[in-house]
């Protein structure tokens, strides 16, 4: 079948030729803004490896960065700049972007702004797993590994139980979300009755470990999150399409060709694996996947191929620009960086609420 | 051949009946009104149709085929569906809800061709203007103006409606019922109508099913099914039906205690 207008709406060549200029101009800003992040990353990133008791510059920073492709660190700076500083910063960006990726998608299949990777209950059960590690040394496996295998496996624990819910009732999106918030009570009290019985030491390891801090990074854990990040992150973009579409309801997005049901527990099950690989080696680093989505979706729209790199790489800039302040503003206390997402995140929130223009924000 | 078919449909819905056995055939270019009080299965039997739900009984085929064995996508380029209301949480420029509808034809990345059939189908339901505008903050006609436009895009042959007109003023409700009517008969699209406003019904269908408890109680042409008597069984109503200037009009007297 042919699609023509009707005799009545002739072609007004000129408004559509505006209609289609505004349309192209709305996808350029949403470009300029995914490359102005990645040039926000990488100014960040510049600072931050000048931090240290070791006196580095920015450039000087960039000189040793560059070099290190191609050749091993030899000098004490180029030494402190790619086995100290780096893994900090590579972690803080892999973080940041799978965190704000995994928010983005929840978000969307749920249709909830307060969908997150804390809200389904995802980083209360790693946080679980990790404590059982720390205060008793008991877990699925022994050894060196112990709590990160443990805080991946327990954090895939409240994903199957959704799972699980749906093959008996029909979920909706509400009922998943009550579901995680549930499990995230739950886990969250098993902690701390666990801690309440525990010795000091390990008490403050694992409230450490509850935060999230990025200070035990090494290049060792940044490969297996890469692959965790850039495996996941492909399936996500595939079906950017249809999150897009089930934005609009279940029926319509159903009436469009998807199934609705199988593409939300898929997504589910993807952004949940990306979120246990990155919380099981950094911690629990909250708000980073809440808040990065939505400052994206108000900044560049609501359209998900797009928001799953702004919001990916604006995360990263996010998490890295908060280890910054983390490290600097009590120096030489280097706080955790969960406590400053959270410190920074919450008002900025905030402030973007308050000078709201649209409905939705 | 008709066009589709819908042969002995039975729905349950935790095991209560909401449809029984329910036949209706369609033909190409034939705008079908589906009325009936609340809750007599007009908006279920349309999800049938469209396999957002399925029937325990009977099947439906579309040219033939029976829509079970379809592919989504494939029942998509097909047959489009306007639900009652649609919940957008995050926002949506207008341009890109009437573009979703291109999603059963386009692949990653959208061509130069759907942004032409989107700015197309803008035009034709007078909401160019509203282009880039957010779908959460336009008034509620243009937001149903703006989801037949998604369902139009879609390009397809049969064009599911519930309750187009529920939430327009009577402008928008002739304006809107005025361009479903005219892309019926100018692109031999078939239009299947859940409708309660009866007046509208029988100004815009070529024919009626009436529904009542979940069967079919009448159908035919709109003369013949919205007779006083039928409206009474049906809905509990005491009307008189008016002739004027060759239209039927429904006038509701009171209604009916039991």
């Amino acid at each position: 079948m042919k699609m023509t207008s009707s005799t009545e709406t002739i072609p007004e060549t000129g408004k559509r030729a505006k209609i289609k200029a505004q349309y192209k101009k709305f996808i350029g800003r949403k470009i300029t803004f995914i490359l102005f992040c990645v040039l926000l990353i990488f100014a960040i990133a510049g600072v931050a490896a000048t931090l240290g008791s070791f006196p580095i510059t920015v450039a000087e920073v960039y000189t040793i960065i560059w070099d290190g492709l191609f050749q091993t660190p030899e000098t004490t700076k180029e030494v402190v700049v790619w086995n100290l500083r780096l893994p900090r910063i590579i972690m803080a960006i892999l973080a940041g972007a799978g965190l704000a990726i995994a928010g983005t998608m929840m978000q969307g299949i749920l249709r909830n702004p307060l969908a997150s990777p804390f809200t389904l209950g995802i980083a209360s059960s790693a946080g679980f797993g990790a404590v059982i590690a720390i205060t008793l040394g008991a877990g699925f496996i022994t050894g060196e590994y112990l709590i990160v295998v443990n805080a991946f496996l327990f954090s895939l624990i409240p994903t199957f139980v959704i799972i699980g819910l749906t093959r008996y009732k029909r979920a909706t999106p509400e009922t998943m979300i009550l579901a995680g918030i549930a499990m995230m009570y739950i886990f969250s009290a098993l902690t701390h009755l666990i801690n309440y019985f525990a010795e000091a030491e390990a008490v403050k390891e694992a409230y450490f470990w509850m935060v999230g801090s990025l200070g035990r990074a090494s290049w060792d854990e940044l490969l297996p999150v890469t692959i965790v990040l850039v495996v996941c992150t492909i399936p996500l973009m595939w079906k950017s399409w249809d999150v897009n579409v089930m934005g609009a309801g279940d029926e319509r997005a159903k009436s469009l060709g998807v199934n609705v049901e199988r593409t939300r527990i898929l997504i589910l099950i993807i952004s949940s694996l990306l979120t246990a690989g990155i919380v099981c080696f950094t911690g629990t680093i909250g708000f980073v996947g809440l808040v990065a989505p939505h400052i994206c979706r108000i900044i560049i729209g609501g359209d998900v191929r797009f928001l799953i790199p702004a919001s990916g790489l604006f995360g990263a800039a996010f998490l890295l620009a908060c280890d910054l302040i983390a490290r600097t503003i009590m120096a030489p206390v280097i706080l955790m960086v969960g406590i400053v997402t959270s410190l920074v995140g919450g008002p900025f929130l905030f402030f973007l609420l308050l000078r709201r223009r649209k409905e939705y924000w | 051949m008709a066009k589709l078919k819908v042969k002995n449909v039975t729905f349950n819905y935790a095991s209560v009946p909401i449809l029984k056995d329910v036949c209706i055939e369609l033909d190409k270019s034939e705008m079908l009104g589906v009325v009936g009080p609340n809750g007599a299965g007009k908006s279920t039997l349309l999800r049938c149709i469209d396999r957002i739900l399925s029937p325990q009984e009977g099947c439906i085929l579309l040219d033939g085929e029976d829509i079970k064995n379809m592919h989504l996508m494939e029942l998509a380029k097909k047959v489009g569906y306007i639900p009652q209301s649609a919940t957008q949480v995050f926002p949506a420029t207008v341009f890109d809800t009437v573009l979703m509808g291109r999603r059963p034809h386009v692949g990653w990345r959208s061509s130069e061709e759907d942004l032409e059939k989107v700015l197309d189908t803008l035009q034709m339901m007078h909401i160019e203007d509203l282009a880039m505008r957010d779908i959460n903050e336009v008034s509620g006609g243009q937001q149903q103006k703006i989801f037949i436009a998604c369902a139009l895009a879609q390009e397809p042959e049969i064009l599911l409606l519930d309750e187009p007109t529920s939430n327009l003023d009577i402008k928008h409700q002739l304006e809107v019922m005025d361009i479903i009517k005219n892309i019926v008969v100018e692109r031999g699209i078939s239009a299947i109508m859940a409708i309660h406003d009866l007046n509208l019904a029988a100004r815009y269908t070529d024919r009626i099913i009436m529904m009542n408890g979940g069967h079919i109680y009448a159908a035919g042409e709109p003369s013949a099914v919205l007779t006083p008597e039928n409206i009474n069984h049906a809905y509990g109503v005491e009307v008189e039906v008016i002739n004027h200037n060759g239209r039927l009009y429904v006038l509701p007297i009171r209604p009916v205690r039991c």
